[in-house]
């Protein structure tokens, strides 16, 4: 046992060697018009070498630890208490929840611009966390590019102000109902498909479009992405120095304020925050309705839910078109926030992101992917201090997630009685 | 009620049912015995469209609903108690039993919940528990209250006896008694054939996808054929 342990922690070591030394401990240089490596400096070596010892020391006694650690969390949490009466619980949770929106809609007037713009992607990716949650987390639909639809939305509208000079709020609709357009033709063929088969083909979808948007250089502008889109405004009133539309007035000669850029980030803000909030209490709305308890009875077993007469096409295709709708939403509102859109923002690494949100979150939970949407979005933002390993630091902040929470931040959970463990 | 016409059913080149006809009448109890691989689960995923048959008719009620998709079909008026129970695991008691009432209005989804919380007592006190942390009899009739909360005219059981206590089958062969009571035919599919042949007012046996025999329920458990390749002689 012990002779195992020792073995199993000194490859540990070797392999956190192997990983970090490459990457760690070379340096690559530019001297003149070569680049060399350069071996690093005497302390980040000395780094590596000590971080190999942890994770030795750690994998050595990694029973007795994650034992006791385990013995911590099932005494604080307090798992076996009863849950409270459900109009209680849903009483407290509905008064929090507005809250946390109130606090939401002042707070940006008391910040600087760019804790409000960081906020906004947060937005951006709350909604569209929740709509992939209604695919994969409800739906049990594992879909991989979840992106393409997020980008159907973004392009949308970039091209309808390009072309037809079409507003944000006009547009906010089109997108989203084209999107959702998107999702139905790509749910589709995929009705037969499962689990890993049906992750590969939406991969692949979300490519398609991706190249698609790329390639199609006349119409999109390509890899140059489309720029110059307008940002939304106020019942006719723009939020520039100087008014661009026709028959527009300008929002700070309106109420007679000073110019201020800031005014475009906080409305693009509370827009973002609205939309999320409408998107959450539809999604959530949704869930109590049949089709919601569809979708679950579908992922849990489908053999069960097609002998009760549902219908596979329909479930499956209503989950796959919300889903959708949501990211074109979300889309909309980033093209917005940019004004400048290209194929580049919407690459696998957006679907994945998207998708670990709603992992991490807990598959299924809406306050679990909202706090996980935050999480995912500030913590790189954080780690900008550590630079070049901010990746690195988010990665480790991933997979201990994982280790300790596997079922999620916060769990989807359904009022039930648990049996007590028996000592 | 429910009547197959020399069906054939194909998993892609391989015949498994090879011409079956059989007839449940309103009211009945109709069991289906037979060994392994014989067919009997074919068979009912064929009455289900899922596969549909290769060539026959299925009728019910009177309407051929060989050709229509699954959905349609387990929406008129049939039930079926799948396999192996396949209740929802994630999902309470009473939202699987809500899950199986799903295209019937408010009030009697509420009125048919009832009535299975009276057939199954049991169900009522783990109402708010998930289904998948209950004893297996207790999912088997959660399995059957879902069936029943379409309120199906006909109700299909495949192997309800499946991995069961034996104190616990009894029972459930007892609710299956009950629900004839109240007038809904009951399709029973099972390898315990005692058991079956015993409630059944007639019996099918189905052999490599063929029908061998057919006959009362009591007239069968007292042939000599069936008593030795079914009933351990």
């Amino acid at each position: 046992m012990a002779a195992q342990n020792i073995k199993h922690a000194l490859f540990c070591a070797v392999i956190t060697l192997i990983i970090s030394y490459p990457i760690l401990g070379f340096n690559l240089e530019a001297q003149g018009i070569n680049v060399t490596i350069v071996g690093a400096n005497a302390t980040t070596i000395m780094g590596v070498f000590l971080a190999a010892l942890v994770v030795f020391v750690f994998q050595l006694f990694r029973d007795s630890i994650m034992g006791k650690l385990g013995n911590l969390s099932s005494l604080s949490s307090g798992t076996h208490k009863e849950p409270m009466a459900e109009n209680k619980r849903v009483k407290i949770e509905s008064w929090v929840l507005t809250g946390i929106v109130v606090l939401a809609l002042f707070w940006p007037f008391f910040m600087s611009r760019g804790a409000v713009d960081l906020a906004t992607l947060v937005l951006i990716y709350i909604m569209l966390a929740l709509g992939l949650n209604v695919v994969v987390g409800l739906a049990g639909l594992l879909d991989l590019g979840y992106v393409a639809f997020y980008a159907v939305g973004a392009y949308t509208f970039a091209l309808l102000s390009q072309y037809l000079g079409v507003s944000f709020w006009f547009a906010l609709p089109i997108g989203a109902l084209l999107a959702a357009t998107f999702g139905l033709v790509l749910g589709f063929p995929v009705l037969r498909l499962r689990g890993d088969y049906l992750a590969i083909v939406t991969l692949g979808f979300g490519e398609i479009i991706r190249i698609l948007l790329n390639n199609w250089t006349s119409l999109t502008g390509g890899p140059n992405g489309i720029g110059g889109i307008p940002d939304p405004t106020l019942f006719g009133m723009e939020f520039g120095r100087r008014v661009k539309g026709e028959g527009n007035t300008s929002f700070h000669e309106t109420f007679n304020i000073a110019y201020s850029g800031e005014h475009k980030v906080i409305f693009l803000y509370l827009i973002a925050l609205v939309l999320a909030v409408i998107t959450a209490l539809v999604i959530r709305r949704f869930m109590r309705m049949p089709v919601g308890r569809a979708w679950e009875a579908l992922r849990e077993d489908e053999i069960a839910a097609r002998s009760l007469g549902l219908s596979r096409t329909a479930v499956k295709l209503s989950a796959f078109t919300i889903g959708a709708f949501f990211a074109g939403f979300a889309g909309t509102v980033f093209a917005s926030k940019q004004g400048f859109i290209s194929p580049e923002s919407f690459v696998f690494l957006e679907s994945a992101i998207i998708l670990a949100i709603v992992v991490l979150g807990g598959m299924g939970s809406q306050i679990g992917v909202v706090l996980a949407a935050i999480a995912v979005t500030i913590l790189p933002e954080l780690a900008r201090e550590f630079s070049e390993y901010r990746m690195l630091i988010f990665g480790a902040a991933m997979v201990l997630m994982m280790v300790w929470r596997p079922q999620g931040l916060m769990p989807m959970r359904r009022i039930h009685i648990e049996l007590k463990k028996q000592e | 009620m429910l009547v197959l016409e020399d069906v054939h059913t194909h998993y892609g080149k391989i015949e498994a049912l090879h011409g079956v006809s059989v007839e449940v009448k309103k009211g009945e109890i109709v069991s289906l015995i037979g060994a392994n691989g014989a067919g009997k689960t074919t068979l009912l995923m064929t009455v289900c469209g899922n596969p549909q048959a290769s060539s026959g008719r299925v009728i019910l009620e009177g309407r051929d609903i060989t050709r229509e998709p699954t959905a349609q079909i387990m929406r008129s008026g049939i039930a079926i108690v799948p396999e192996g129970r396949r209740i929802f695991s994630g999902l309470t008691v009473e939202e699987n039993l809500h899950m199986g009432g799903f295209f019937n209005t408010k009030g009697e989804i509420r009125k048919s919940q009832e009535h299975v919380y009276e057939l199954f007592p049991r169900l009522k006190e783990r109402e708010n528990q998930r289904a998948g942390t209950m004893s297996g009899g207790e999912q088997q009739m959660l399995a059957i209250g879902r069936a029943l909360m379409s309120k199906p005219n006909m109700i299909i059981l495949d192997e309800p006896s499946l991995g069961l206590a034996p104190l616990v089958i009894k029972q459930i062969f007892e609710i299956i008694g009950h629900l004839r009571e109240e007038g809904i035919t009951v399709f029973l599919v099972e390898q315990n054939a005692h058991q079956a042949l015993n409630l059944a007012d007639r019996g099918y046996v189905l052999e490599t996808g063929k029908i061998r025999l057919q006959d009362t329920g009591k007239n069968l458990l007292a042939n000599p054929d069936v008593q030795n390749a079914y009933l351990g002689g």
